[in-house]
């Protein structure tokens, strides 16, 4: 632990965007109504985004100072209440949780993330829901939002991180259910916020089990005592950690992972979350709530590393979940739809790189992610802006010629999702999979099969190009043409375009800063690099071919399609691979019936037998019983006093009675 | 003090007094010979306290035959009332034509 100059400041980094939050959820309404429609929205979307970029700058100053301490001194305790020492939030016992921050390259760099591309989406959100009837509520569950986010990453223990944790559940299900008019976006709100709940299950589970085990919650603390601190030395609050208890806490928080990171099979709630508008998308369900699975797996490492069994599992689902998602994302037709998919698979290969143990390059992935979907959503968010509300990419093509700012940033969030050379999505991808082809059984199956989820991203990437961008128009004629977006809107698009260029080059495998940076809080990486893998300069060659030759090929082969559909509508019926994926390979299906329906019935069952029939029963059976018993002794009470008089005569009499002779007996 | 009374002479003639107020209370039907009987029962009790606190010296059965005597004078009051208002509205002061306390 050392000391960092900007420590008593760090609290402003949540704090910010909660005042936002406060202010504009108490007194938005007011200023609009106050100030005028035009300028009231302008100050209330001011005041959001000013929040946000004051807490990117609070960051950069974090930032800056860590860089100037030694690595293995890059780790610091702040509080998070302003101008006061470290408060204990709850004390049991031994146990103590406090409201404050741990500064380390993981959290820091997190908090970039989380304010930098937030606040452009912030900026992008003022163009983008300027008409917005609820203008001030958005502004503040967005604000609430970042400050969820950033107490997950700040928060020095697991429960703090959870607070965050639930945080960004609750925005994410108030932003999915935000045009709350329509019901199937009250569903979807529904269906994020129960298929969330499973994982926090899990995510509980492992938390309490981390208490039990370590006697701790909090991750680092001064006198080396933190769960980390503990587990790198292989031991717990008493005694030797076991694999056995390691592998259950990462199970239990994987189970957590994977119900906030959309993994196979939780991933269910993201593609429907895209009910909400399109900044809650590129914000929320691409760029940072969804990371916060990997960024636990990455935060809580040191234990991961001493789970072989769970990282293999780790692995194996972001594969599957990578490829899956993949395959659904070629056939589907909406344009959010084709990114939320898009964003599943890329949450898969994070998810290899942390199986592989490679959380240095996993993390990488997030912050390159960042950059590049967010620029794709905001994109199509221009896009679907331009042409007031159509999603269906049927109905687009032609772009090109009018919205030519978004069109050449989405074409550089293209070639960066695809692996394009040397854009920022072909350093991360390429070091999860080089990483990955180490792994100790079967590293050659992950790397392959990765590489052809790498494929299928470039192939379903181009697609959604061609059909939205550079086709024949197909939009409806008898509105006036698309319409290129506010400025407040292009320039977020023309900052992330920039990122998603020179974002990668951070990483690169010969000057690898950014891994360095990570190091302090991450595990010695313990797969020896190239030991049994691909070589990094096979590896690279391999990515780029991959990249260029799907690209390649998506292009060549929608050139020439007719009405930009490579199959026909008989085609489509009869291909199996095509019916599945878009059925959404039944997951869907199967979680509704066996979940939803199947729940329902034994719902039903259990309302039915135990609550009416048992229960109900059992109490109206007293009610019976009392009424009948009542029903016999009610002819004691004739009404009459003398008959009253005579009973207390009796009475008394017979008490007197038994006095005396139990005084006669003694 | 040869010619005193005994006490038990007062007691014995409370509880005689006590059992004529309950058996007039049992048996009769009119409400305000009932009274008197309770009467005849509060001055049994009266009578008893009496006897017991000369019996003792002590002054206390005396201020709660004092007492008695105010609550007995404000229950007459009340009861009173009662048959009059009962007499009002059923035409009959009959107790064994009066059930109204049966719910």
């Amino acid at each position: 632990m050392s000391e960092i100059p900007i420590a008593p400041l760090v609290w402003a980094i949540p704090g910010l965007p909660l005042i936002g939050f406060v202010l504009n959820m108490l007194w938005g309404g007011r200023i609009v109504r106050l100030f005028g429609d035009a300028r009231g929205r302008g100050i209330v979307g001011g005041l959001a985004t000013l929040t946000v970029f004051g807490a990117f700058a609070v960051s950069v100053v974090a930032l800056s100072q860590l860089l100037g301490l030694d690595p293995e001194h890059r780790r610091a305790l702040a509080s998070l209440i302003p101008f006061a020492e470290r408060v204990p939030w709850i004390v049991i016992g031994s146990v103590s949780v406090h409201f404050s921050a741990l500064i380390d390259p993981l959290s820091v760099l997190m908090c970039l993330i989380v304010t930098g591309v937030g606040g452009l989406i912030h900026l992008y959100a003022t163009g983008y829901m300027a008409d917005d009837r609820d203008y001030p509520r958005f502004f503040a569950y967005f604000n609430l939002f970042i400050f969820a986010m950033l107490v997950l990453c700040l928060g020095e223990s697991l429960l703090l991180m959870f607070v965050g944790w639930e945080g960004v559940g609750l925005c994410s299900y108030l932003l999915i259910s935000f045009w709350y008019d329509d019901e199937g976006n009250a569903r979807a709100g529904n269906k994020a916020f129960i298929v969330n709940r499973i994982g926090d299950v899990g995510f509980m589970l492992g938390m309490l089990t981390v208490l039990a085990a370590f006697g701790t919650l909090s991750f680092r603390t001064e006198a080396g005592t933190g769960v980390l601190d503990l587990a790198a030395q292989g031991r717990t609050a008493a005694g030797p950690l076991t694999v056995g208890l390691a592998s259950l806490i990462c199970g239990l928080l994987f189970v957590g992972a994977c119900g906030k990171s959309a993994q196979f099979p939780l991933h269910v709630w993201l593609p429907d979350a895209m009910a909400g508008p399109t900044p809650v998308s590129a914000l929320i369900h691409a760029a940072t709530m969804v990371t916060a699975g990997v960024v636990m797996v990455s935060r809580m490492s040191v234990l991961f590393v001493q789970a072989p069994t769970v990282l293999l599992v780790v692995a194996a689902i972001g594969l599957f979940t990578a490829l899956f998602a993949a395959t659904i994302a070629l056939t589907q037709t909406d344009i959010k739809k084709v990114l939320a998919y898009s964003t599943v698979s890329q949450l898969g290969f994070m998810f290899l790189g942390c199986g592989a143990a490679a959380f240095g390059a996993a993390m990488f992935h997030v912050t390159t992610h960042a950059f590049f979907k967010a620029l794709l959503f905001l994109g199509a968010g221009s896009v679907i802006h331009g042409l007031s509300g159509e999603q269906d990419m049927r109905r687009m093509g032609g772009l090109r010629r009018h919205m030519k700012v978004t069109y050449w940033t989405m074409l550089i969030g293209w070639a960066a999702i695809s692996g394009f050379p040397g854009l920022a999505g072909y350093w991360s991808k390429d070091a999860i999979l080089g990483l990955s082809s180490g792994m100790v059984p079967a590293g050659m199956v992950f790397y392959l099969v990765g590489t052809f989820t790498a494929f299928l991203t470039g192939f379903y990437m181009t697609r959604l190009m061609a059909k939205t961008f550079w086709s024949e128009s197909r939009t409806d004629r008898h509105g006036h043409d698309p319409h290129e977006s506010p400025p407040s809107m292009l320039i977020p698009l023309i900052v992330l375009a920039i990122l998603s260029v020179v974002g990668g080059w951070l990483g690169t495998p010969w000057a690898n800063a950014f891994e360095r940076f990570l190091e302090p809080s991450l595990p010695e990486v313990v797969v020896a690099e190239g030991h049994g893998g691909i070589p990094h300069g096979l590896g690279l060659v391999i990515g780029a071919l991959v990249a260029i030759a799907a690209m390649a090929t998506g292009v060549l082969a929608y050139r020439r399609a007719p009405g930009c559909e490579l199959l026909s509508d008989a085609a489509k019926r009869s291909n199996p691979l095509y019916r599945g994926a878009n059925a959404l390979w039944g997951v869907d299906g199967a979680a509704t019936a066996v979940f939803v329906r199947g729940g329902g019935r034994v719902a039903e069952l259990i309302s039915t037998w135990i609550d009416r029939r048992l229960i109900d029963g059992l109490v109206n059976a007293v009610a019976v019983v009392t009424g009948f018993a009542s029903e016999i002794a009610r002819g004691v009470q004739t009404g009459y006093v003398r008959f009253y008089v005579k009973t207390m005569l009796a009475g008394v009499l017979a008490i007197l009675a038994y006095a005396l002779l139990s005084a006669g007996a003694r | 003090m040869s010619f005193a009374v005994p006490t038990e002479h007062y007691l014995l003639l409370s509880g005689l007094l006590f059992c004529v107020g309950v058996a007039g209370v049992a048996t009769k039907r009119n409400p305000i010979v009932v009274f008197m009987c309770i009467e005849i029962m509060l001055n049994a009790a009266n009578l008893g306290f009496v006897a017991l606190g000369r019996h003792y010296g002590e002054a206390g059965g005396q201020i709660i035959t004092m007492l008695i005597i105010a609550v007995a004078a404000g229950e007459v009051a009340i009861g009173l009332a009662i048959i009059v208002s009962l007499f009002r509205t059923r035409e009959t002061i009959n107790l064994d034509e009066v059930n109204l306390l049966k719910l």
